[in-house]
């Protein structure tokens, strides 16, 4: 407490620009992988049983190999297993992907608790972060500044998927198939497959989101370790309108709201501060109806998706 | 003949095609009967046929889209063995969809570039940009590459089909009904450059085509299909309009025109300084002073794109309104469904199956949905009467000729024209005053084109005041008492049917007056 009264009031909003950039991680990367699974036309919702999943993963490899960059390898290969199961099973006809998601959400968890038991009290190695903090002498600046690398990787993933959707074939490729399968049949491309290997690539990014919650932020391994970020980051994919750049900006916005509640108790507001935990919630819903309209379609929405045909 | 060898590399010029002795069955069905039709390098060769004819059965086998049960293919007078659409890409074949093809959400420029086989890796744009425009400059038209498809206008879209085929390499170009989305002019732009590439050598071309206008105006041979059949072909120039109709439907031929009877009816419809955001939310859709009368067809021309669909939307409540009215019979109109009923309005937006029907409910269920929550004094109904719709469903089939295998088949599994035919006779039955109705003939082949308009002008005869918007300036022509011309989501102009002078409408729906 008497750190924070240093620099008094502008504790809270270094504090949530830190959480931002500490809670927002899992998010970006969810949502990334989302925004490239429904840019192909397909929806999974299973993502949050995939980040559940690849947290458990990660941190249990981790934890056998010593090494915490294994464990988010191990989190991206679960999650492209996941991925793949996801997009083998919605190849067959009559098949919904929403349904599919659901269901591949409670498996993920399930397999996620069974497996997970034995790694509840071990304690495994945390994913190094780089101090951009050292210039300064305050040291809530500092804690602020203390940037995972995994952050740095989703920010330089975001920019590089709105390079690939630009100017390479795969991206152009995923694009096609996801608003018109039957553009994609004429031009010789096998829908399919293109939305099977992008459903695989989701998953192994919501794994990745998934390492960074038990190898970092919270940093261990229990059932209660997401709170619903695989879920949220389908919403923020829309209200980001399926661009990787706008990904980036709402998964920030959406720690930032992630960390109002941790910066407003280590101020000291004791009363009430609990109802700001569950502004992500609030904003989610918030967000998805302002982004709303009465007489517009979805701007940018790939046509072949399923939730916006 | 022992099947040549395909070729690598495309052909650098026109090329010939003729279909040999081909046929085609499903099962018990023969679409396509011994069909052989000779298209001569560089030559624009139109095929007519009714819906069902079999001229896409037929192209579909020229493209390897089915393989066809009997009969072959030469090019340049070689045996080409063409197994899917890829292999007939790659001897130079290619084909012009009537529904566009192109991805709505990608731009001109990456429609072309994905299409092609060899699209690089990593794509370096402005490399690419230039060698596009470097290909755009050889061509006698040319279409916009950075707008996303989904915001170019029809013409433009389907210049960029054609665009797209000669990028890719194509030396023979099927086009089916390439002018059906197209304004008057924006359709003989359109062929005559197709013409001229023809011409030019670069291109031969087949037209799937029902406009008789199109084949004297611009194709060099005309074959027509009857029931699987070829029934004619020949120079163009040797064939008259009405050689070609018989050709066409056989001995019977389409319905005289219905005689007009004069009106003068009342103001049904008015609109005043109704303004409304168009499609894209930039601009704006304004009419200034509309009025509808009891007993006459106003006719609504204008490019695509101009605000009709708006329009249409406006009327039907689809679209809110920023400012001014609507009035049916001097009362505010919502277009709720009870103020419909109860003023006795009718809609009948364009695409049908779309926009107007639950595709994959029975035809007799369609039929119903104006009343099927009623009783005939008015008051609402509980359940369903299913026998009661199945007999109003036969009598309207019966009535409208509507072809359909039963009353309870899904209205999806209809022909195009059977669709518009059954959404007709159920915005048409019962107590009518006010018709609204949009493109009501777009793509339907040529006896339901007659079928239909002459409903029109039977209700209208009738007293119902009908609003025809139509991009099909000739139905505009014949059907109207008034015509008024939409240009930018605006009113440009406005002439009665006897005074209309072509040149005159053209030059307002372009904007140009």
């Amino acid at each position: 407490m008497s750190s924070s009264a240093d620099i008094g009031i502008w504790g809270v909003p270094l504090a949530i620009l830190g959480g931002a950039i500490r809670v927002s991680t899992p998010f970006l990367f969810v949502s990334l992988g989302e925004c490239l699974t429904e840019r192909s036309g397909r929806i999974n919702l299973g993502l949050e049983g995939t980040l559940i999943f690849g947290a458990m993963a990660g941190y249990a490899i981790a934890y056998e190999s010593g090494s915490a960059w294994f464990g988010v390898l191990a989190a991206a290969l679960a999650g492209a297993l996941f991925g793949l199961f996801h997009g083998w099973i919605c190849r067959f006809k009559g098949v919904n992907d929403i349904a599919i998601g659901i269901a591949m959400m409670l498996l993920g968890m399930g397999l996620a608790f069974f497996f997970g038991k034995p790694y509840i009290q071990p304690v495994a190695p945390d994913l190094p972060a780089i101090s951009f903090g050292w210039w300064s002498e305050n040291p809530q600046l500092r804690a602020a500044l203390q940037i995972n690398a995994l952050f740095l990787l989703g920010v330089g993933l975001a920019i590089f998927l709105h390079w690939m959707f630009r100017a390479t074939r795969i991206g152009l490729t995923i694009r096609v198939v996801g608003d018109s399968t039957d553009a994609a049949r004429a031009i010789g491309l096998n829908p399919n497959r293109v939305r099977l290997l992008s459903t695989a690539a989701g998953g192994a990014l919501a794994g990745i989101g998934g390492a960074y919650l038990s190898l970092y932020y919270p940093g261990s391994w229990n059932e209660g370790i997401s709170s619903g970020q695989g879920l949220m980051a389908v919403a923020l994919v829309i209200f980001a309108r399926w661009n990787p750049i706008y990904c980036l900006w709402a998964a920030l916005l959406f720690g930032g709201a992630g960390a109002l509640g941790p910066a407003l108790q280590s101020v000291g507001v004791t009363s009430g501060y609990y109802l700001f935990f569950a502004a992500p919630y609030v904003l989610t819903l918030g967000l998805l109806i302002l982004a709303s309209s009465p007489d517009k379609a979805l701007e940018g929405a790939p046509g072949e998706l399923s939730i916006t045909k | 003949m022992s099947a040549a060898p395909s070729v690598l590399a495309p052909p650098k010029a026109a090329i010939g095609i003729e279909a040999v002795g081909m046929s085609m069955r499903f099962g018990d069905f023969t679409a396509l009967d011994h069909v052989t039709l000779k298209i001569r390098p560089g030559s624009f060769h139109a095929l007519l046929g009714e819906n069902g004819a079999g001229k896409s059965t037929l192209v579909k086998c020229m493209m390897g889209f089915y393989h066809a049960s009997d009969g072959g293919l030469l090019i340049d007078g070689r045996e080409a063995l063409i197994r899917d659409p890829v292999d007939a890409q790659r001897l130079g074949l290619g084909m012009v969809y009537q529904h566009f093809t192109l991805v709505p959400s990608l731009t001109g420029a990456e429609n072309l570039l994905i299409s092609r086989a060899d699209a690089p890796a990593v794509i370096s744009w402005r490399k690419e940009r230039a060698a596009l425009e470097a290909f755009l400059r050889k061509m006698p038209f040319s279409a916009p590459l950075d707008r996303p498809v989904s915001r170019l206008s029809a013409g433009e879209k389907q210049k960029l089909e054609i665009l797209k085929q000669l990028y890719l390499g194509s030396r023979f170009l099927i086009l089916d009904e390439p002018t059906s989305v197209l304004t008057p002019g924006e359709a003989d732009e359109v062929l005559g450059h197709v013409r001229a590439l023809c011409q030019a050598g670069e291109i031969s071309v087949l037209m799937i085509t029902h406009k008789f206008r199109e084949v004297s105006q611009f194709a060099d041979d005309v074959s027509v299909l009857r029931k699987g059949k070829l029934t004619g072909s020949g120079p163009a120039a040797d064939l008259s309009h009405a050689d070609m109709a018989q050709m066409m439907m056989g001995a019977q031929l389409p319905p005289s025109e219905t005689a007009r009877t004069a009106h003068n009816g009342d103001v049904v419809l008015s609109l005043r300084a109704a303004k409304a955001p168009d499609r894209s939310g930039l601009g704006q859709i304004e009419i200034a002073q509309l009025d509808l009368r009891a007993g006459e067809i106003l006719g609504i021309a204008g490019v695509s794109g101009n605000g009709q669909t708006e329009l249409m939307d406006m009327l039907t409540g689809q679209r809110k309104l920023n400012a001014g009215q609507i009035q049916v019979h001097g009362r505010d109109y919502g277009a709720t469904r009870r103020e419909a009923r109860a003023l006795k309005i009718r809609a009948l937006p364009e695409e049908p199956l779309q926009n107007a029907c639950a595709p994959r409910m029975s035809v007799a269920e369609n039929l119903a949905f104006r009343d099927f929550d009623q009783i005939p004094d008015g008051r609402p109904r509980l359940w369903k009467n299913s026998r009661e719709m199945a007999r109003r469903a036969v009598e309207l089939i019966s009535a409208y000729q509507i072809k359909t295998t039963s009353p309870h088949s899904p209205i999806a599994a209809l022909s195009g024209g059977n669709v518009q035919r059954a959404a007709l006779a159920r915005e048409l039955s019962g107590d009518v005053d006010l018709l609204l109705i949009a493109n009501p003939c777009f793509g339907l082949d040529f006896a339901a084109v007659a079928a239909i308009r002459a409903r029109l002008l039977a209700a209208r005869n009738e007293g119902v005041a009908i609003l025809l918007i139509s991009e099909d300036l000739d139905e505009i022509l014949e059907l109207a008492d008034r015509i008024l011309v939409m240009s930018e989501g605006k009113i440009a102009f406005e002439t009665s049917a006897e005074n209309a002078d072509t040149a005159e409408i053209g030059a307002y729906m372009a904007g140009h007056a």
